[in-house]
C-alpha cells in the first residue's frame, strides 16, 4: 500500500508506546528530559505547498526553517519562526519560544494555520485551516504551540507568510530603550542589556531610512548584527524591564526584548507559580489528549 | 460519555429566579414570555427556545454565583454580549440562565506606557477605541457591528473586521482573560507576561464562542494609531476585475491595512445611505487602506493605484482627509443596515476562500443566487478572502425562506469544494454547526471535543452549539476498549 509521507508518520507512532519527535535538538532541554526507553520519531521533512499568491505555506514538520526560508526567499517572502541552526519548523512550533522580531510580527503562536498532527491513538487529526482567517470550531492550533508535543505530535503545517522586507538594519548605542522605542512608530525588535540598547528596523526601505534617522539623532549608529543571547529564556511582564528592576536574578548576562518581556539570560528563570485552577485546566486538557501518557512523557509544560 | 442535561421545563424555575435575585439583585434577573421574546434569538434571527433566567450581573462574583444556581438546579448557562452574532452563539436552548454581560461595561485601567487595558467584558467596541483617542492607540478588531458588539463578544467570537489583514484577528489582541467556569471556578487565562507557564489557554479560549467558559475582564493589546493613512478607491467594470486586482495586490507582497470589496447593488445601497459619492454605476468597488510611515504609505499607495489600473480599474480616488476617509468606511461598514432600503430582511454568509480562487469562487456566488432565484450582494474581506454574500428578501413572500436557505448551502459547499472554511469571523454557534462534518472527520471532532471538555467536563455552558452531536467518539460509538476509530 502507498502511503503518504504523512500517513507514514502516523502508522510510525502507532497507538501504543511512548513516543517523542526529534527535530534539531535545539532546544531539546524545554520541559525537562523525555522518560528513558521513549521512542525517538521524525516527522516528515520537506514543502508540500508552497502558493505565493496566497501568502501561506504546506510544509512538512521536519523541514528545518532555514530550508522552509530559503524556499520561501526565493518569491520574496518568509515566516519568521527563529530557532538556532538546525531547527525545524515543528520543533520551533512545539516548543513556542518567539522570535526577536516579535515586537513588530507577533508571537510565533500566531503564524499557525493549519496543523496535520497525530492524536495518542495514533490517528491522523487535522486542526485549523488553510486560509488566513478561520474561526470553524475550536482552535486546537493555538493549543498546539509550546505545548511540547504532549497534545499530539506534529506531522505537517500551513503557515502564514509575510512579504520579506525590502529593507533590514541593525543599529546600536547607549540610548535609553524605552525612550527609544517610544520615538519609533514600528521597530521590528528593541534589545538591550542594562548598558547598550541595538534596535532592529525592517521594512520599506524609505521607512527604515527614516526611522534610522531618529535612531542616528538618539546616538544610534549602524551595527552588523544582533547581540549574541544568553541561553535562557524569561518571560516577565514588559513594565517590570525598567533600570530599576534590573536584578542579578539573570545571572552574568542578559538580553531583554523591550516592550515584549522575554529575557534572554544566562541563568534560566526560577519556575513561575501557577493558580491552581490553571492547573487543574492544564492536567484536565493533558489528559484528555493523552489518556495514558504516552505522548512526550516526563515533558513538563508547566514547569518550562 | 454521560453528560447531566437540563431536564427543560419540567424543573420548576420559580426558587430558581429568586435565589439568582438574592444573589444579584431582584430587578438584574427578569424572567416571563418577553425575556423569551427578547432574548430568545441574536443578530442571526435562529430562535430555539425560551428561557429560565436572564441575569445581568456587575461583578466576577454575580456571574459565579449565576453558574453555581444554575448547576445547582440542573440548568446550562449561555453567556450573552450585546447580542450581536450572527451565527446563533448566544441563542438559549433547553430553557437556560442567560448571563448578559452588558452591565459589566467598565474600562478598568489604561497602561499606555505597555499598551494594555483592562476591560469588562461589556464594554462596546468603538467605546473603547474612543475611550484610547487621547493616548493615541485604538483596540485594532474593528467589526462592522463595532457600534454595538462588545468585546467579550468579540472575545467568544475572535472577532475580524477589515483591518484584522494586516493587525490579526481579536485573538492577536488578547493578553489574558478572567474567565468563570462551567463549576464556577475563576481562573485567569494568559497573561501580561509574553510566555505564560503552560499551555495557550487563552488562544483557546477566544473564538469558543461561550462554550468553555464566561469571559468577566479582558486584558487587550493596544495599537498605536499610524503615523500615516491613505484610503484609496477604486472602481471598476466587472466583478472579475476587481477580484483579480485583490489577488494582484496580495501577490505583489503588498499587504495593506484593510482591503474591501462592495459589488454594485451594495454600493448602490450603501451611496443612498451615506451619500459617499461612491460610485453606484462600478460593477464593483475596492476600498484599500495602506499605514505606515509616510513615505512608505505614498510608495505602497502608488504601487496600489499601479495594480489596480492594470487590472481595469476606471478611477482611483484617494480620500483627501479623516472626515472623507471616515465617510467612505461608514459606507462599508453600514452596508448592512443600507440593504433594509431593498428588502426588509437578509440573512448575511460568512465564508473563507484561498485567495487565488476568489474569482472563480465569487461568480459561483452569483450563480447559485440566480439559480434559486434569489438576490444577492456582497461586501466582504477581500484581502483574506473572507466572503460575506448577503442574501437580501422579503419574508413574506412565500417560500422565499427554503429558497434563501437552499442558496446558502450551496455557498458555504462551493466554498468548501474551493479548499475554504465555514466561517472567518462570525462563528458557527448553531447556524453552521450541521456544516462542520463537511469540514472536519471524525476524529478531528473529536479532538475539538476533547479541548471543549477539559474546560467544561459536564457540558454546562453554552451546550448543542459549535459542534455537532457524536462529535466526541464516545458518544457515538460503544465500542469495546482498544478498538480502533
Amino acid at each position: 500500500m502507498d502511503l503518504s509521507p504523512l500517513e507514514r508518520f502516523a502508522e510510525q507512532v502507532g497507538p501504543d508506546g511512548a513516543v517523542t519527535v526529534v527535530g534539531g535538538r535545539t532546544q531539546w532541554e524545554v520541559g525537562g528530559a523525555v522518560a528513558p526507553g521513549t521512542r525517538e520519531l521524525r516527522a516528515p521533512a520537506g514543502i508540500v505547498e508552497l502558493e505565493p499568491a496566497e501568502m501561506t505555506v504546506r510544509v512538512g514538520a521536519g523541514t528545518t526553517v532555514a530550508d522552509l526560508d530559503a524556499a520561501l526567499a526565493e518569491v520574496g517572502q518568509r515566516v519568521v519562526l527563529g530557532g538556532a541552526p538546525g531547527a525545524t519548523v515543528g520543533g520551533v512550533l512545539a516548543v513556542g519560544h518567539s522570535d526577536v522580531r516579535r515586537l513588530a510580527r507577533g508571537p510565533i503562536r500566531d503564524v499557525l494555520l493549519e496543523a496535520r498532527v497525530v492524536s495518542a491513538e495514533g490517528r491522523l487529526v487535522k486542526a485549523g485551516g488553510p486560509t488566513v482567517k478561520n474561526v470553524s470550531g475550536f482552535d486546537l492550533c493555538r493549543l498546539l504551540v509550546g505545548s511540547l508535543g504532549t497534545l499530539a505530535l506534529i506531522g505537517q503545517v500551513v503557515l502564514r507568510t509575510w512579504p520579506r522586507p525590502e529593507a533590514s538594519r541593525w543599529l546600536a548605542g547607549t540610548t535609553d530603550p524605552f525612550t527609544l522605542r517610544e520615538r519609533l512608530a514600528r521597530p521590528a525588535a528593541v534589545l538591550w542589556d542594562g548598558t547598550t540598547t541595538w534596535l532592529l528596523l525592517e521594512g520599506h526601505g524609505v521607512d527604515v531610512d527614516a526611522e534610522s534617522r531618529v535612531a542616528v539623532d538618539l546616538g544610534l549608529t549602524e551595527v552588523a548584527s544582533a547581540p549574541i543571547l544568553p541561553p535562557y529564556r524569561w518571560s516577565v511582564p514588559p513594565t517590570e524591564l525598567s533600570r530599576r528592576s534590573v536584578d542579578e536574578g539573570y545571572g552574568d548576562c542578559f538580553v531583554a526584548e523591550i516592550g515584549v518581556g522575554t529575557v534572554h539570560a544566562s541563568r534560566p528563570q526560577p519556575p513561575r507559580p501557577v493558580a491552581p485552577g490553571v492547573q487543574a485546566l492544564t492536567e484536565r486538557m493533558r489528559a484528555g489528549f493523552d489518556p495514558t501518557g504516552r505522548l512526550n512523557p516526563g515533558r513538563e509544560v508547566l514547569g518550562r | 460519555m454521560a453528560r447531566s442535561r437540563p431536564t427543560g421545563l419540567a424543573v420548576e424555575t420559580g426558587a430558581l429566579v429568586e435565589r439568582l435575585g438574592l444573589a444579584l439583585a431582584p430587578e438584574r434577573v427578569h424572567t416571563g414570555g418577553l425575556e423569551d421574546v427578547l432574548y430568545g434569538s441574536d443578530a442571526s434571527g435562529v430562535r430555539a427556545g425560551g428561557v429560565a433566567a436572564v441575569c445581568f450581573p456587575e461583578t466576577t462574583a454575580e456571574v459565579v454565583s449565576c453558574v453555581r444556581l444554575a448547576a445547582e438546579n440542573g440548568r446550562a448557562v449561555v453567556p450573552r454580549g450585546s447580542g450581536t452574532g450572527l451565527a446563533g452563539g448566544a441563542v438559549p436552548v433547553d430553557r437556560p440562565v442567560l448571563v448578559v454581560t452588558t452591565r459589566m461595561n467598565r474600562v478598568l485601567s489604561v497602561d499606555p506606557e505597555s499598551r494594555v487595558a483592562w476591560v469588562e467584558p461589556g464594554v462596546v467596541n468603538l467605546d473603547l477605541t474612543r475611550a484610547l483617542e487621547p493616548y493615541g492607540l485604538h483596540f485594532a478588531p474593528d467589526p462592522s457591528s463595532q457600534q454595538a458588539c462588545s468585546v467579550g463578544g468579540n472575545v467568544a467570537t475572535n472577532s475580524g473586521g477589515p483591518h484584522c489583514l494586516s493587525y490579526g484577528v481579536t485573538g492577536a489582541h488578547v493578553l489574558a482573560v478572567e474567565v468563570v467556569l462551567g463549576d464556577g471556578t475563576v481562573v485567569i487565562l494568559g497573561g501580561l507576561e509574553p510566555d505564560p507557564p503552560g499551555y495557550d489557554l487563552r488562544g483557546a479560549f477566544v473564538g469558543s464562542e461561550g462554550t468553555l467558559g464566561i469571559a468577566t475582564r479582558i486584558a487587550v493589546r493596544l495599537t498605536p494609531n499610524a503615523p500615516d493613512v491613505r484610503l484609496l478607491l477604486l472602481d471598476f467594470e466587472s466583478v472579475d476585475d476587481a477580484a483579480a486586482a485583490v489577488s494582484g495586490i496580495i501577490a505583489a507582497g503588498i499587504v495593506p491595512a484593510a482591503l474591501e470589496m462592495m459589488d454594485q447593488p451594495i454600493t448602490e445601497a450603501a451611496e443612498a445611505f451615506v451619500h459617499a459619492g461612491y460610485p453606484t454605476d462600478a460593477a464593483a468597488v475596492l476600498l484599500v487602506e495602506v499605514d505606515g510611515l509616510v513615505d512608505g504609505v505614498a510608495s505602497e499607495a502608488a504601487r496600489v493605484d499601479e495594480i489596480g489600473r492594470r487590472h481595469g480599474a476606471r478611477h482611483v480616488r484617494v480620500a483627501a482627509d479623516p472626515a472623507e476617509r471616515a465617510l467612505l468606511w461608514k459606507g462599508r461598514k453600514s452596508a448592512f443596515g443600507a440593504v433594509a432600503r431593498i428588502k426588509p430582511n437578509y440573512v448575511l454568509h460568512d465564508t473563507v476562500v484561498p485567495r487565488t480562487r476568489l474569482v472563480e469562487v465569487l461568480r459561483q456566488v452569483y450563480e447559485i443566487a440566480a439559480r434559486h432565484d434569489v438576490l444577492v450582494m456582497n461586501v466582504f474581506h477581500a484581502g483574506d478572502g473572507n466572503l460575506h454574500p448577503l442574501l437580501v428578501f422579503d419574508a413574506r413572500e412565500p417560500g422565499v425562506l427554503e429558497r434563501i436557505k437552499a442558496a446558502g448551502d450551496d455557498i458555504v459547499e462551493v466554498s468548501l469544494a474551493a479548499g475554504g472554511v465555514l466561517s472567518g469571523e462570525h462563528g458557527i454557534g448553531l447556524e453552521k454547526r450541521q456544516f462542520m462534518a463537511q469540514l472536519f472527520g471524525p476524529a478531528d471532532l473529536d479532538a475539538q471535543a476533547r479541548l471543549r471538555e477539559a474546560f467544561d467536563p459536564d457540558g454546562r455552558l453554552n451546550p448543542g452549539k459549535v459542534l455537532p452531536e457524536g462529535s466526541r467518539c464516545g458518544e457515538l460509538h460503544d465500542l469495546p476498549e482498544g478498538t480502533w476509530i
